[in-house]
């Protein structure tokens, strides 16, 4: 996905299709996948359902894959008074997405091991087992695309810490937590009645009557609609 | 195979229950006409829980909304999309058609944009003024009736602006614009190009008491349970059943063919149900096609008999083809001024609540036929890819990109809502020598000959794609905004969608006096098959800068119209 897609996809939700991988092969436990199928309701037909379940029946990485990546995400969105990437459900997230963009499974396995080699060969152990400051030394070799290129165009690691802070960034920010502390208010009914008079004079805009004498009067809208033979609105 | 056949007749089976299907159903039905819908795909009702998408949160998908097995995101209300499992199609060449298709009750009427606007006047006639494609056997005149109708009957705001080929109607008031809307504003009378309110078949007031009022979710894509958006189930086919209405809705019912008998007239269709994979017959006075241009076209070409040799309607030759889609380009921007602003609920109705709509002479240009350019942006629901390259504008201020820890907060509230995009929608010219066909090596899972498309842009649409870009550039500026990736140019065709890519293919069926250059008359009746209709939108002749919905439903409540008076005369 390249920046336009990326930024399109703020507003739009992303697009685009994935074919199953069938390279996670780990098992989860017929109670687990039950508990999940549970927690996720949100309108899916027969055939969607049937693609779900196979996903939430595989476990894609290890027991210390996920710790590394739960702790890549904890750097990157540490937690604060609204809450964490562990609240926010982020390497479940991710977890998730390797097996729903089969892509994501290698490119992200692939990652965590060559970290966990240069971890091993600068401090003879594991990113995991580094303490904080000696895994953001690594970060920081790797947190800062070149603004001048494309995103294929970057480093490897480059790329690959963007995909791990992308999923972050998104998961954090489209769980309960994130969307709190974004601030973001809507997804409830509500009466839209124009940007609020404060927002207006901070930009030094106003409506214009001809173009507001059009608009919809709120305190009418239950009123059944009700025209003259000319199309001119009566009540 | 065995073939199993219902012995009840119908008076009309109607095929496909989107706008086209759903208008002809409510208004046949209510003549007392007994009616058979045959759908592809499952029964639908936005208010029914277990199918419900809005309303939900990103949260409640385990992939927080994105498009992996819908295109236009998981709450979105499409079942199908560009490629379907087992309903293949195909292209000629280098073609690269995209065939989008809804299989469920209502069909693409549950996700579509609710952009509800009349031809005007002289699309029907663009033969006359430019010398391009083909007039309608219609006028304005003709269809005006129809589209008042519609207004009145389904609900669609706007506003009155007297423009002659931007026909006013009865409309419900539009919303206030929100605050992105009104940089556009300001960007787009800077460069003389016209804006008004937006007119979409939403309700922002009350027009009967079995639908809702709209409560601002933003969320129209989702389709909605309280019946406030335009849906060809909740708003017609619901209704119709609701008002005594005799109507058996076969669903997962994937129709072959029309049937005839030895005089050439229609009997009824066969279908497989896609449960059992068998086929089925239904016996029916009339057939009404409303599959979508391209599936109408396929069931008649899929209809070949000793009398029909061609396929069915087809003696013209002429099914299939002049299938145009309309352009499509657009451009996004970031405005500086919006960085860090004040957030409060500005989701409002599911789409733009200004636009505008073409403004200029073709005679003064380098290319026929005109755009709209509808608008998007501000601070929606966060869904997956929010977030991503959360700071990629601190380019613009030379400041790092990239970076991990508290940091990324702060740029993700400062980048928050001050993007805006635009795209334009535009009139392609209808062309012969762009069409679908069957393609005679492959079928779909339930054994039914696919499509194949042939399909090119002429020079005329590349044009029109590049004063696009360039009318959106300078809109940007105009708006103290910053144009974001690099301007579409000549290698890319201006940014030029593929065709198929905006979801108004039109004029596969198309209508004409002359039986020889034409598929169906004035009433969307074949030339050649006096009991068989198609009130999609492949009669369209052409396809204005407009989208085709309203003009669809217009001319399918004419064409009921006339398919009652014809039963009254015992006709069929």
């Amino acid at each position: 996905m390249d920046r336009r897609d990326s930024i399109k996809s703020i507003m739009l939700g992303s697009i685009g299709v994935g074919v199953l991988f069938e390279s996670c092969v780990n098992g989860v436990s017929s109670e687990e996948i039950k508990k999940t199928i549970s927690k996720f309701q949100y309108g899916r037909t027969e055939k969607e359902k049937a693609y779900d379940k196979k996903l939430f029946s595989i476990q894609c990485f290890s027991k210390k894959e996920m710790k590394t990546i739960t702790q890549l995400c904890n750097l990157i969105l540490p937690p604060n008074e609204f809450g964490s990437i562990t609240d926010a459900e982020v390497p479940e997230l991710i977890e998730f997405m390797a097996k729903d963009i089969p892509s994501y499974e290698t490119t992200i396995k692939n990652g965590l091991s060559l970290l966990n080699q240069f971890s091993i060969k600068n401090h003879s152990k594991s990113f995991i087992d580094c303490n904080e400051n000696q895994q953001k030394e690594f970060l920081d070799e790797m947190a800062y695309p070149d603004p001048d290129l494309s995103s294929s165009e970057q480093k490897e690691e480059v790329q690959w810490f963007s995909l791990i802070r992308n999923l972050t960034m998104t998961g954090y920010y489209t769980s309960k937590v994130g969307i709190k502390e974004l601030g973001y208010v809507g997804n409830t009914p509500n009466v839209w009645d124009g940007v609020p008079q404060d927002v207006l004079d901070q930009y030094g805009l106003s409506y214009e009557k001809e173009w507001i004498d059009k608009c919809v009067d709120q305190s009418k809208r239950n009123e059944t609609a009700v025209w003259d033979d000319d199309g001119n609105l009566l009540t | 195979m065995q073939i199993k056949e219902n012995l009840k007749e119908y008076d009309v089976i109607i095929v496909g229950s989107g706008a086209g299907g759903g208008m002809a159903t409510k208004i046949l039905s209510e003549a007392g006409l007994s009616i058979a819908i045959v759908e592809a795909g499952p029964y639908y009702d936005p208010a029914n829980p277990d199918q419900m998408t809005q309303m939900k949160w990103a949260y409640d998908s385990p992939r927080r909304g994105r498009g992996t097995t819908r295109p236009f995101g998981d709450f979105d209300q499409a079942y199908g999309g560009w490629d379907i499992e087992g309903e293949p199609y195909s292209q000629v060449g280098d073609t690269q058609f995209r065939w989008f298709r809804s299989r469920m009750l209502g069909g693409r009427t549950n996700h579509w944009g609710r952009i509800s606007l009349r031809f005007g006047p002289d699309d029907f006639r663009k033969k006359s003024i430019d010398g391009l494609g083909e007039d309608w056997p219609i006028t304005y005149d003709d269809i005006k009736p129809y589209y008042d109708k519609v207004d009145k009957l389904i609900g669609v705001f706007g506003s009155k602006e007297n423009l002659p080929n931007d026909p006013d109607g009865f409309f419900l008031p539009p919303p206030k614009p929100r605050l992105h809307e009104m940089f556009y504003i300001k960007g787009a009378r800077k460069s003389n190009v016209k804006v008004m309110p937006s007119r979409l078949s939403i309700l922002t007031k009350r027009i009967n008491n079995e639908r809702g009022v709209c409560f601002y979710c933003r969320q129209c894509a989702r389709s909605c349970m309280a019946y406030a958006d335009f849906s060809s189930e909740s708003c017609l086919i619901f209704p119709a059943q609701k008002s005594g209405g005799q109507i058996d809705m076969y669903v997962n019912s994937m129709v072959r063919s029309v049937t005839t008998n030895e005089e050439g007239k229609a009997t009824g269709v066969s279908y497989i149900n896609k449960d059992d994979k068998k086929e089925y017959k239904l016996k029916g006075k009339v057939v009404v096609l409303a599959a979508s241009a391209c599936s109408s076209a396929r069931i008649l070409l899929n209809s070949k008999s000793k009398q029909h040799p061609n396929g069915l309607g087809n003696s013209s030759d002429i099914v299939g083809k002049y299938l145009h889609d309309s352009t499509g380009g657009g451009r996004m921007a970031f405005i500086p001024e919006l960085m860090d602003r004040k957030i409060y609920n500005e989701d409002g109705v599911g789409g733009m609540h200004v636009y505008s709509p073409w403004w200029l002479d073709n005679k003064k240009l380098n290319f026929p036929r005109g755009y709209h350019i509808e608008v998007w942006g501000g601070m929606g629901a966060p869904s997956y890819g929010t977030g991503f390259n959360v700071n990629a504008f601190n380019k613009f201020f030379g400041i790092p990109v990239g970076g991990y820890g508290d940091v990324l907060r702060k740029d993700m509230r400062k980048y928050y809502g001050s993007l805006i995009g635009m795209d334009g929608r535009g009139e392609s010219i209808a062309m012969k020598s762009n069409y679908c066909e069957i393609d005679p090596n492959q079928v779909d899972e339930y054994g039914v000959p696919t499509l194949r498309f042939n399909y090119k842009w002429t020079e005329h649409e590349v044009k029109q794609a590049e004063h696009m870009q360039n009318t959106f550039e300078e809109v940007i500026h105009n708006m103290g905004a910053i144009a974001l990736g690099n301007k579409a140019d000549k290698s890319s065709n201006f940014g030029l969608t593929k065709p198929g890519e905006i979801i108004h293919e039109v004029g596969t069926t198309r209508m004409g006096n002359d039986s020889k250059t034409s598929v169906v008359n004035e009433f969307e009746q074949l030339h050649d098959v006096s009991n068989v209709f198609v009130v999609d939108a492949g009669p369209f002749v052409s396809q204005a800068d407009k989208n085709p919905t309203w003009t669809i439903m217009a001319l399918a409540w004419r064409s009921s119209d006339y398919i009652i008076d014809q039963f009254k005369k015992q006709n069929f």
